[in-house]
Formats: structure tokens, C-alpha cells, sequence
């Protein structure tokens, strides 16, 4: 008696057939017709067109015959919305049983019911099973509001049914505490800006509770659901850690690995010196190490989050090396990853046995696994450098083998550890040069041609060599077309005597005969570069590199800190932040680590909350949305510098608007060959220094008391200027933050930025640009970053403005959009500058003429603002703002009311009128401004308060 | 969470679909197929597949794909080992994990996937309360069902759902009661070409199956527990416990279940009971090669090793062998070159040996690979860790059970490279 019977009808009369039998009698005839239905449905049969017969069967003691209807109902309900209905009744009776697993049946098939009719209908079973005094009942109903929410939201939130839902967490029963985590969660990635799982510290000892009694799929959830906490202080994180540290071992993997996660993260707040730390750090290896020996498809997830793990805290597993060699009958894709990982703890201490596995690999069956692993002992020279020249003979016993694949992966990866350690190991070159004629892969003969370019003084026949690949110039690929042609052009300006047919000859291959415009534009550059002036040809193509560095291969601190906080995950798995590519995760809430703070401190200090706890679309509007149109607009601009305020010497701004033309292409040029380096940086960067000393050299705030001094008023009181924020995270921009502010110092305006490096690379070749603004302002210079900027490190600039550059209206009136370019790419951003910046220092007015300019101006014009909580006399109040080059024109005294009369002359010659009442003991002032432009009056307005209070 | 589950047979027939959530299209299975046109084997198959709007998480088991559809950010491994879970789930109630089974209890399984899931929430994966809710089938029960026409389905709550100790249903009766304990160790190592270590490590498993009438809450306490630093439990054990007192306190599940995983990677404590002497060589010219394969016992505690089995995966332009075992004998299989020499057991006194000449196709280079020696071994009686039982206690039930451990030792990943 197998169900395998039921498929043996495939008849045409079969829907026929079963038909009778559902409307048969007999009970048992009845279920066994029900039981093919199914059977004919789990292969994928439409069965659909028996809902009636089936529906009908639904009205039945027999608990079996009640759950295949149901199944039956889950499948084909969407299809036949008003036949469904008909099932509703049943359904309604049914969360009424006695019985808690009918209650609890019933409730959680007509939530499978995507109906909406049947929805309709499900909301008051649903409400009384939400608070049904069996527990089972409740876990099943929580569920459920997940499934209705997922069919229609706005039912939920108007039922009410999330409050509910969030009260179960403080419910008895661990399983429904679980399950009410777990509906909350799904519920909350579609809502991203809900507080749904509003975490304080009564909940999560609930939850902490709860995950000890609750199923192991139960404490997924739960722990899941903690990494999302912040804890106050250390002592929380630490009580924390402590209560979550026994899932460790939890035979479940998905446990572990939830358990590592908030592990992980919640480390980050643990002082190093702790104890406990260490404690810590010790506990968290062998249930990794455990999880290697689970089932492939579990080591391979695993791995990917060890790979993350190990970056993030190295010591935790570098005792382990040896669980990671592979072993021959691994499925692949768990070789592939051990690999890396391998190559991440190897060090000088473990470097010989890593090496002694890698040869052993080289040897093994799999292509792409061999090849990874020639590349990996090529990554350890360039990691390790004691063991170094271990690695190049053991490259160089490779490439005996004359392993067609093997040679070629071991002459790329010799390629990069000549550039690691220049001039260290050429003499192997000869070796490799035996191996040319075997090399058929584009990579691996694009690694050769640039050894010889690059060494071509050290070959003798390095001539012959390249002449040999011209040839069959117009077969190879673009990646070796572009290397031959640097490096006959390299050759060339070595030998120069020997090579010149040579050199002509594949410039015009390169620019008459390729279609290709990278090749063509290549080709130009060398050419004019090589004709206007060979001196300059050779400082640039042969221009000294800089060392590539091991790290290259690493994930991105801020994009590391994001995947910590994802172990577990899909993303962890693709090392991509979920943003990336989680579809329908509407609004992915970036999470970070948390920051290490003593106890009863906020872990995110507030002005920088956009950029690290806040939910990414909230801190969009300072970033220019609509990019495309900006770049136009930059476009537009000349990118030279413009050259007003002051005398810039035109040679410099030929060298910024040659170094932005040339950038990319010369760029790709040099850097292409090593996997995009910088090093038209270091022949570049050095240009900007040429700059006039005028207008870099930074203007203390000491010469600007002394204008004011001379202003006359005597006050040493200086212009107001806000504190700097940040305008471009470093998560919108590979790496480089961007904080400033601006200041107005003896009448120059002045940007001053904070330029910060969180990338692995160093960055060169800042250059910035802005938009087209309401006030004309321009960068009066390029920017002033002289040396490279590296990893982790500050710079601190200031960008004189002028205010001449072309005028757009913006709203806000003082917004600015800016653009800076470094080697990596163009960022855009836009901050709001203070436009107290704008005020000029002649901004005096005779009394008669204010008073005259002041009837002038319409009434329309005029508008008031209220200053609240001010604690000035005025004459302190007319000092602050003079700072701020804001004049007092006269005082009256009116019923012990001062009123000041104030005039405001911004750089673009409009006038600003004021009149400032202030009442001794009253904190609130009035003011009433007057323009001829009254859009500027909020901005003023602005000023005011900000000068006046601060 | 989990969307769908699809079973798929190394052929590629989809022959079981379901879908907690709304319908997926099996066309989502193509980007599965295409992988698995792509891999070797199909154990090559990446678990993690991503598609324009579904993730495809799969696992091989059994010689079939558990393949799952989600649609939302879940953690991997939460499918996997559920994957894992519905594999068991099927093993424990049809005796096996075949397509033919899944089949015949088309319907049972689909109940019972019906049951596990919720909306793609785990509802009830414990087989005991499984069991509960869906009988497992047994002849005598499918000729009373068809006699009296009652159902397969438990009416009433499981009652293992709801308590603290999910894991064990209430009111659990047996004639005799009974607890065995079976310690079985695993050695996974790689031996270097001159029988080095180059790493070994030991996975071991306590397995109980335990007949106990009531509730019993037991203890178990072993000699040596310092040797286990690294283990996983049975959500049924007290880890405040081991953590205070290196004991093992729990109330078992009913039946057949795992009670502890551990693992034992202190190179000096990983004995290896075989050396394994080898030479497989080919002839510069590419025309042949010999091979020569002897095994003997090593560090054996003195016990015998038994079941010896040596795998070799030969190079695939190998045209045929010509060997001669001095015990045992050996298969070679000339589609999948898999030379297979079966030893039995292992005599200290006369050392098996196996050794002949390898014959290459015409024309075919010399092979560049060295071929790795899988070896498969068995131990009775002992667990190479040296992990020993002390002693088991029973509170909470007045009977007396009868009680029995079993230790075996076996080669997990044992492989030697030439």
C-alpha cells in the first residue's frame, strides 16, 4: 500500500474519475480521492479544476481528511477566489473548537489563504487566538499576523494586530515569545522605519530568557533579533555576551553562527584588557573550528563567515591553520574557500607548512583549483616577506612542470611580487622568458610583456621578445595589445638607439589600425608625450612605481564593520552589504559595530548619526540625488580653476586642467598593467605645489582681529563660524569622509574641509569643483592636498572661495553642491554654508542713508523673526555680530525696549536692513529684516540666531 | 523565509514541489539545473545560488537535491541544516532516503513537510512530536487502518509542543527499559607521502537510544572529560551542568537520538592505527606505471583494525591495471577509475600488499596528478581518543534500566598523499 498508486491513472477521464470518487459516499473512498488529488499536486498536476468536489469534503471529523483539504485549499484558493469563500464558514467554526490544534489549524491555514475576501474574515478568529489561552494557539496566531501582513499590511496596522503582537513578547510561553520575535521580524524588513523591535533592556532579558528554553529554530530568531541591540555600556554588552556565549554549543550551526554573530559585535564595546575579552576570544574558535566538520553545504557558508571573522579579528583562529587544508574529495566550492582563508592566516610562523600544502595542491586534479592555488603561494610572497624567496623557487619548481595552466598562473602571480620587491628577484626572469611560446592566456602573456618592458634593460633581447609578439598584434587581446604597447614604448625609452622602427611601429598599429579607443588614445598620448618633449615621456612612463601591498584583497573596513554585523546572512555569504542585492529589503537599515565607550555613554555621538546609526534613506538628502544632472552641470564648468580672486599663475592651472584631462587615461595607462595603481599620483600630485603661496598660505584668526580692530569698534570678537560636520560619509564614497565647515578670515571666504582616508588604499589627485550656486561661489584654487593621503589618515585643507563663479538660484538659497574627484572616483555632495560668510567687511551705511534705503524698501518686503532664549544685553549682542560683519548703525531706547539698526552688505552687493528689538529680561528677541531680495531674509534670520547664540 | 522546497533527482526531474508561502513557478529550478550542468559532480553544486528574485539554497543528500527557494534575507544556514532536517525527517520515518520512497509516500511527506513548516517558520521539526501528530507508517497499522478506517493523524496536541522539553513526549511506556550509549570516534587525517601527519583530527559522536518508561532524567559522567574541550549537545542537556561539573545531565528524547558531537584536534592526542607504505609511479616515456600499496597496523591500543579498504582515484587517462592483493581483493572501475582494494582484516604478522603494473592509453602523457589513497578502517571497542564512559545514573523513575555503552573507532576523511 504505497501512495505511488495514485499516480498509475493518467488518463484523460482521470479528473473525471476522481470527481465521483470525491462525491462518493463512502467516507474512506472519499479520502483516498482527496489523497490522489494531492498526489496528482505534488508533482506540479493542476488539480484545480476539483475545487468544488474538494471544498465540499472540508465538513468532516476526520482530522486527516481536514488537513488535506486544507493543503489543497493553501494551493489553489488564489486561483478560485470565490469558490474560497465558500470555505469560510468551516474555517470560522473550526477557531472555535475545543480542540486547541483545530483552533490553531484552522487560524493558520486561512492565513495561507491569500484571499482577500477570506483575509476579511479572518481578522476576528485571529484577534481571540492572538490571546487564546493555549499557548500553541498564540505561537500559530503570531505567525499568522506575519502572513497577513505580508498579504495586506494596512489591515494589520489597523487592526492593531502589531501591538499585539509586540505584547507577546513578554509572554510566558518561551515558544511564542520565539515565534512573536520572529513574525516581528519578518514584518520589519519591510517596514524599515518602524520601531517594531524597539529593543530596551527589560525586552532583551526577556528575550535572553526566552532563548534558553525556546526551540533551536526559536533561538535563530531570538539571537538574530539581539544582534540588532546596542547595549548601553560595556557591562551590558559584557552580561550579554555572557548569557549568549552556552549556544556556542548548540548542535544546530545556525545557532552558532547566530551566537558568533552577537558575539562579534558585541565584543566591540569589551575593553581589550578585560579578562573576559580574552576569555572571549578563546571560546569563539572551536565552535568554528566545529562547524568545519558539519556537511559541505554548511562549511561552505561557514567559511565565507570565517573569511569575514578572520579579518575582522585574526587571533581568534590563527592556532587553527590546519583545519583548514583541503582535503582531495572536498566538493570545490569548500576548497576554494579553505584556500583563502589559508592565505589570510598564513604568517611567518605557519608560512612553511602553508607553503608545503599549496605545492601540494599545485598537483592536484581540478583546473581552477590549481590555479587558485599557484596564485595563493603567489599572495603569500607578497604577505609574508620573510618567506618570500621560498615562494619564488617554489613558483619557479612550478613552472618546470611545464603545466600549461600552472606556468601561466605562476608567471602573473611573479609579475605582482616584482612589484612588491623591485630588484630582488630578476634573475629568475630568464627562466620565464624559456616559457614564452607557451603562454596562450591573455593574462598571462599581458604579465610577461610587462616583465620585459619593465626589465628591458636587463634583457638583452628584450627586443626580439616584444617583435615576436607584434606579429600577431591585431589577434591578441585589448589587455595584451595595451601592455605591448607600454612596454615597447618603455623599451624605447630605455634603448632608444636600438628600438626606434620598433617603437613607430606599433604607434601606428596602435593609432591607425585598432578600432579600439582606448588602444588609439593610448597610442596618441605616447605619441605626442614621445614627440613634444621625451624628457617629460620618460618621467611619466617610466615614472618610479609604488610597492602594491598585501592588502589589496581585503574587504573594506566600514563594508568589513557593515558584514560583521550580518554573519550568518546572505550577505555575509556574498560579502556584499544587503543593500546591494537583497531584493523587495525596502530600505535596508545599515547596521555598524558598535563603538567601544565607557559605561552610561551613548555609544553614536549625535553629529554623526546620519552617517553611522540612522537609516541610510534619512541621510540621502545631503548626498545630490539626481547625479546625472549634476554632472552635467559639472561638466559644463571648465574644470581649470578659476582664475579671479588674485593672480593665479596660469602655469598651475594648466598643470591642474592637464593632470584632469590626462588623469583617467593616464591613469589606465600606468596603473591598468597593475591592477589600477596610483601612480600617475606621484607624478601628478606633485603639480598642485606649484600653487601661489597667496592664496594656500592658511590666514590665522589672529590677522582677522586685527581687521576688525581696524574695523573700529575695538571688539576682538571674531566672525562666527559653525562647527564642522560631516558632508560625505565615507560609506557614500569608497572610503573617503568628508567633514568641514565654512569661515569668513580677513575677508576671504574659506572652505575648510577634513579630508579622511577609511579606505585600504591611499588616495592622491584630490581635486573639487562645485555646482553653479545662488551666490557665484567658486574655489579660488584647486585643493591643497601635497602628499598622498594614506589609510587612516586626516588631512586638514582650506579652499579659499571666491565669489565670481556663475550663479543658479538654489533652494535652500544656501545650498551648495560640491564635487571632488580623487583617484578612485567623483563624488558628489552638498552642504549648506552659513551666509554670515557673505557679509563684507564695507558693510557701514551712513544713518541718513539707512534710513532713506530702509523707507525705501516696500513693506511687502519685510519680514519678522522671533529669537528665542537669548541671554545678551545689546551692546554684547552688537559686538557678536559685528564679528560677523554685521554694522550697528544706531541704538534707540524706547520704554526700555533697545532697538538696534543694523545693515548687512552681502558680496554680491544686496543690502540687508535690520531691526533688532530686545526687552531687558525678556530672553526673546524680534527682529525685522529688509531687502530688496527678500528671499535672502530666512538665511539672514539664520545668521542671527546662530551668531547670537553661540 | 523558507518560500518553497523542491526535490530534484540527479537527472534533474523536479518530483516533489512545496510551497508554504505563495506558488513559486519550478521554472525558478533552471538556474539550478544550469549550475549543475556546470559542476563535475554533483556534489560540486554551489549551495548558494542567487537568481534575479529568489535565492536557491540546495543541499545533496542521498543522491538528491533538497533545494529551497527564499525570497527574503535569511540565514543560510538556518535552510541548510532544515534541508538537513527534512532529509532525516524522511530517513526516520521510511527506513530510507530514496526517490522511490518519497514516491510511494507522496502524501505522508507532504503532510509532514506541511507540519514542519509554517509559513516558512519551523513549526515542529522534533521527530517525536512528528511522530505524535503523523504516525509513521508500519504494515500492521496500514491493515488496521484500512480495517477500521481510522487515520495516520493524531488528533489530539502533541504534547511534547508546548513543554519546556519539547524533545520528549509525555506518558511514554516501555516492558523493558533500557539506555544504550554508543561512543563512536571518527579520524579524519592527511598522512604526507612519507606517512607524516600532516593533520589529523577526531570527530566523535555519542549516540544513545534510550528506552525509558516516564520521565528519567539521567547523568552521565565519563573518566576523562579534560579530553573534551570542544563539543556540541542535544538541546536536552544542561549546560550549566558541563560547564560546573563536566557532566552530562538531560532528559532524553524518546528513541534513537544524537546526544554529543565533539572533536579532538590536539595533534598529540590523535593516534593514527595504520601506516600505509606507497609508491604509485608512472614511466617517463608515458607508456605505463607501477603501483605498490602496503598497509599495516600502527597504533591500535592492541585492539585488531578490521574492515580495511584503500580507494585510489586513478588518473583519467589510465587504460587498466594489472594487480595482484596478497590478502583481500581489489575492484577497479574503468569508467569512473576507481581502484577499490578491499583488505578485511588487518594481520600484524603478514602485511597485505598490493602491487602491479598501471597500464596509460596510447599516446597519453605522463600524468601530471598524484592520485590520493582514501582509506576506510574500523575499530571495535575502542575510541582512539581515549574517551571512557564512567558512569550512568537515573533519577526521577523508581525502575531499573538496563544500560550498555559501545565504543567503535572508524576512518572519517582519512587520506594519504603520494
Amino acid at each position: 500500500m504505497t501512495d505511488s498508486k495514485y499516480f498509475t491513472t493518467t488518463k484523460k477521464g482521470e479528473i473525471f474519475e476522481l470527481k465521483a470518487e470525491l462525491n462518493s459516499d463512502k467516507k474512506e473512498k472519499k479520502k483516498e480521492a482527496v489523497k490522489k488529488v494531492i498526489a496528482s499536486m505534488t508533482v506540479g498536476k493542476d488539480v484545480s479544476a476539483l475545487f468544488p468536489d474538494v471544498v465540499n469534503c472540508m465538513q468532516t471529523d476526520n482530522l486527516e481528511l481536514k488537513k488535506l483539504v486544507y493543503l489543497y485549499l493553501m494551493n489553489y484558493a488564489k486561483s478560485q477566489p470565490d469558490m474560497a469563500i465558500m470555505a469560510v464558514n468551516t474555517f470560522v467554526k473550526d477557531c472555535e473548537d475545543p480542540n486547541p490544534l483545530i483552533r490553531a489549524l484552522a487560524v493558520r491555514t486561512m492565513g495561507c489563504i491569500r484571499v482577500d475576501k477570506i483575509t476579511e474574515y479572518l481578522c476576528e478568529p485571529l484577534r481571540k487566538c492572538l490571546k487564546d489561552e493555549d499557548p500553541y494557539v498564540r505561537k500559530t496566531a503570531a505567525v499568522c499576523v506575519a502572513k497577513l501582513h505580508d498579504i495586506n499590511a494596512q489591515l494589520v496596522e489597523d487592526q492593531g494586530f502589531l501591538d499585539t503582537l509586540k505584547d507577546l513578547i513578554s509572554d510566558s510561553n518561551p515558544m511564542v515569545v520565539a515565534n512573536a520575535v520572529a513574525a516581528l521580524s519578518e514584518i520589519a524588513e519591510s517596514h524599515p522605519n518602524s520601531n517594531l523591535l524597539d529593543l530596551n533592556p527589560q525586552s532583551i532579558n526577556k528575550l535572553l530568557t526566552a532563548l534558553n528554553e525556546c526551540t533551536e529554530w526559536g533561538q535563530i530568531f531570538i539571537l538574530d533579533c539581539l544582534a540588532n541591540y546596542t547595549p548601553r555600556d560595556d557591562r551590558e554588552s559584557q552580561s550579554i555576551c555572557e548569557r549568549v556565549t552556552p549556544r556556542l554549543s548548540h548542535a544546530n550551526s545556525a545557532v552558532v553562527l547566530s551566537a558568533v554573530k552577537v558575539l562579534m559585535k558585541f565584543m566591540e564595546m569589551l575593553p581589550k584588557d578585560l579578562d573576559y575579552y580574552g576569555t572571549l576570544l578563546k571560546k569563539l574558535a572551536p565552535p568554528l573550528v566545529t562547524l568545519l566538520s558539519a556537511e559541505p553545504e554548511l562549511q561552505y557558508v561557514a567559511l565565507r563567515n570565517i573569511n569575514l571573522i578572520v579579518q575582522k579579528r585574526p587571533e581568534i583562529l590563527k592556532h587553527e591553520m590546519k583545519v583548514f587544508f583541503v582535503k582531495y574529495n572536498d566538493p570545490i566550492y569548500v576548497k576554494l574557500e579553505k584556500l583563502d582563508i589559508m592565505i589570510r592566516l598564513a604568517s611567518q610562523a605557519n608560512i612553511a607548512q602553508v607553503l608545503a600544502e599549496l605545492k601540494e595542491y599545485a598537483t592536484e586534479v581540478d583546473v581552477d583549483f590549481v590555479r587558485k592555488a599557484v596564485r595563493a603561494i603567489g599572495r603569500c610572497a607578497i604577505k609574508v616577506e620573510q618567506s618570500a624567496e621560498r615562494c619564488v623557487s617554489t613558483l619557479l619548481d612550478l613552472i618546470q612542470t611545464k603545466v600549461n595552466y600552472v606556468v601561466q598562473e605562476a608567471i602573473v602571480v611573479i609579475k605582482d611580487i616584482f612589484r612588491k620587491y623591485p630588484n630582488k628577484y630578476e634573475s629568475v626572469i630568464a627562466t620565464l622568458c624559456e616559457n614564452l611560446d607557451s603562454l596562450d592566456e591573455p593574462e598571462a602573456r599581458a604579465a610577461m610583456i610587462w616583465i620585459v618592458g619593465e626589465y628591458a634593460e636587463r634583457i638583452d633581447n628584450a627586443d626580439e621578445l616584444l617583435e615576436s609578439f607584434l606579429e600577431g598584434f591585431h589577434d591578441e587581446s585589448t589587455q595584451v595589445q595595451l601592455q605591448l604597447l607600454t612596454a615597447i614604448v618603455k623599451l624605447f625609452l630605455k634603448k632608444p638607439t636600438e628600438t626606434q622602427e620598433l617603437v613607430q611601429q606599433v604607434l601606428s598599429l596602435a593609432t591607425q589600425d585598432s578600432d579600439n579607443p582606448d588602444l588609439r588614445d593610448r597610442g596618441y598620448i605616447y605619441w605626442r608625450l614621445l614627440s613634444t618633449d621625451p624628457v617629460a615621456a620618460k618621467e611619466v612612463v617610466l615614472a618610479e612605481k609604488p610597492l602594491i601591498s598585501e592588502e589589496t584583497d581585503l574587504i573594506e573596513p566600514t563594508l568589513l564593520e557593515e558584514l560583521i554585523c550580518h554573519i550568518g546572512t546572505l550577505a555575509s555569504v556574498y560579502h556584499k552589504p544587503p543593500s546591494a542585492f537583497v531584493e523587495g529589503s525596502r530600505g535596508v537599515m545599515h547596521k555598524r559595530l558598535p563603538a567601544r565607550t565607557g559605561s552610561g555613554e551613548g555609544t553614536e555621538s549625535p553629529d554623526v548619526g546620519n552617517v553611522a546609526g540612522g537609516s541610510a534613506p534619512e541621510a540621502a538628502p545631503s548626498i545630490i540625488p539626481s547625479q546625472g544632472d549634476l554632472l552635467g552641470d559639472l561638466l559644463n564648468l571648465d574644470l581649470a580653476p578659476p582664475t579671479t580672486t588674485g593672480p593665479p599663475p596660469p602655469t598651475s592651472g594648466m598643470q591642474m586642467g592637464g593632470m584632469d584631462l590626462l588623469g583617467g587615461g593616464l591613469d589606465s595607462l600606468l596603473g591598468g598593467d597593475i591592477g589600477g595603481s596610483p601612480a600617475m599620483g606621484a607624478g601628478f600630485g606633485a603639480a598642485p605645489a606649484v600653487m601661489p603661496a597667496s592664496l594656500n598660505a592658511p590666514v590665522g584668526g589672529g590677522l582677522g582681529d586685527l581687521f576688525d580692530l581696524g574695523g573700529g569698534v575695538g571688539m576682538p570678537m571674531g566672525a562666527y563660524i559653525p562647527p564642522k560636520t560631516v558632508w560625505l560619509p565615507a560609506m557614500k564614497a569608497k572610503g573617503l569622509e568628508i567633514s568641514g565647515t565654512f569661515a569668513r578670515r580677513a575677508g576671504v571666504i574659506q572652505m575648510e574641509l577634513v579630508l579622511t582616508n577609511k579606505a585600504m588604499s591611499v588616495m592622491t589627485d584630490f581635486a573639487i569643483q562645485f555646482n553653479r550656486n545662488s551666490f557665484g561661489l567658486a574655489p579660488a584654487g584647486p585643493l591643497q592636498v601635497l602628499t598622498p593621503l594614506g589609510p587612516n589618515q586626516t588631512i586638514e585643507v582650506s579652499l579659499p572661495l571666491s565669489t565670481v563663479g556663475p550663479v543658479m538660484k538654489m533652494d535652500p538659497l544656501n545650498n551648495l553642491q560640491v564635487a571632488v574627484k580623487n583617484n578612485i572616483d567623483v563624488f558628489y555632495f552638498s552642504c549648506q554654508y552659513p551666509i554670515s560668510m557673505l557679509f563684507v567687511e564695507d558693510g557701514k551705511m551712513e544713518r541718513q542713508v539707512f534710513l532713506a534705503t530702509w523707507k525705501d524698501i516696500p513693506n511687502d518686503n519685510e519680514s519678522q523673526f522671533q529669537i528665542q532664549d537669548c541671554h545678551l544685553n545689546s551692546d554684547a549682542a552688537s559686538n557678536k555680530l559685528q564679528g560677523s560683519n554685521i554694522f550697528t548703525i544706531a541704538k534707540r531706547t524706547v520704554e526700555g525696549q533697545d532697538m538696534l539698526y543694523m545693515a548687512i552688505k552681502l558680496s554680491n552687493g544686496i543690502w540687508v536692513l535690520a531691526e533688532l528689538k530686545m526687552q531687558a529680561g525678556n530672553p526673546n528677541y524680534t527682529i525685522s529684516l529688509k531687502c530688496r531680495a527678500p528671499e535672502v531674509s530666512q538665511c539672514v534670520f539664520q545668521c542671527y540666531e546662530a551668531v547670537l547664540k553661540n | 523565509m523558507i518560500h518553497s522546497l523542491f526535490l530534484i533527482n540527479p537527472s534533474g526531474d523536479i518530483f516533489l514541489e512545496k510551497h508554504w508561502k505563495s506558488v513559486v513557478s519550478r521554472s525558478v529550478c533552471d538556474y539550478f539545473l544550469e549550475a549543475k550542468e556546470k559542476a563535475l559532480e554533483p556534489e560540486d553544486v554551489p549551495p548558494v545560488i542567487h537568481t534575479p528574485r529568489h535565492y536557491l539554497i540546495s543541499i545533496y543528500r542521498d543522491k538528491l537535491f533538497f533545494l529551497s527557494v527564499i525570497q527574503t534575507e535569511v540565514p543560510p544556514l538556518f535552510v541548510i541544516e532544515f534541508l538537513h532536517r527534512v532529509a532525516e525527517m524522511i530517513q526516520d520515518y521510511f527506513g530510507e532516503c530514496s526517490e522511490t520512497v518519497v514516491k510511494d509516500n507522496m502524501v505522508m511527506v507532504y503532510e509532514l513537510l506541511e507540519e514542519m513548516l509554517d509559513n516558512g517558520f519551523p513549526l515542529a521539526t522534533e521527530s517525536n512530536v512528528l511522530k505524535e501528530m503523523i504516525r509513521p507508517p508500519t504494515i500492521l497499522r496500514s491493515v488496521v487502518n484500512t480495517l477500521t478506517g481510522t487515520s495516520n493523524i493524531g488528533d489530539t496536541l502533541p504534547t511534547g509542543q508546548l513543554s519546556t522539553i519539547p524533545w520528549r513526549r509525555a506518558g511514554v511506556k516501555y516492558t523493558n527499559n533500557e539506555a544504550y550509549f554508543d561512543v563512536v570516534e571518527e579520524i579524519d587525517a592527511i598522512l604526507d607521502q612519507s606517512g607524516t601527519t600532516v593533520f589529523a583530527e577526531i570527530q566523535g559522536v555519542v549516540g544513545a537510544c534510550v528506552k525509558l518508561s516516564g520521565m528519567p532524567d539521567l547523568t552521565l559522567s565519563f573518566m576523562n572529560p579534560r579530553l573534551l574541550d570542544d563539543v556540541s549537545f542535544h538541546p536536552c542537556v544542561r549546560y550549566k551542568r558541563w560547564e560546573s561539573e563536566r557532566v552530562l545531565s538531560f532528559i532524553p528524547p524518546d528513541g534513537n537520538f544524537t546526544l554529543m558531537t565533539y572533536h579532538v584536534n590536539a595533534q598529540n592526542l590523535v593516534a593514527i592505527p595504520v601506516y600505509v607504505k606507497q609508491s604509485i609511479s608512472f614511466f617517463e616515456s608515458g607508456s605505463g606505471g607501477r603501483l605498490d600499496v602496503t598497509v599495516g597496523p600502527k597504533q591500535t591500543m592492541g585492539k585488531t583494525v578490521e574492515g580495511v579498504m584503500v580507494t585510489v582515484h586513478l588518473p583519467k587517462t589510465i587504460l587498466s591495471v594489472n594487480l595482484t592483493a596478497t590478502q583481500g581483493s581489489y575492484t577497479y572501475d574503468n569508467g569512473t577509475k576507481l581502484l577499490v582494494w578491499d583488505i578485511g582484516k588487518l594481520n600484524p604478522q603478514k602485511l597485505p600488499n598490493l602491487r602491479g603494473s598501471l597500464s596509460l592509453q596510447a599516446g597519453a602523457p605522463k600524468p601530471e596528478e598524484n592520485p590520493s589513497l582514501n582509506i576506510d578502517l574500523k575499530i571495535q571497542q575502542l575510541a582512539i581518543s581515549g574517551l571512557k564512559v564512567n558512569r550512568l545514573d537515573m533519577f526521577g523513575e523508581k525502575y531499573k534500566p538496563f544500560k550498555g555503552v559501545k565504543y567503535i573507532t572508524k576512518a572519517g576523511k582519512f587520506q594519504v598523499r603520494t
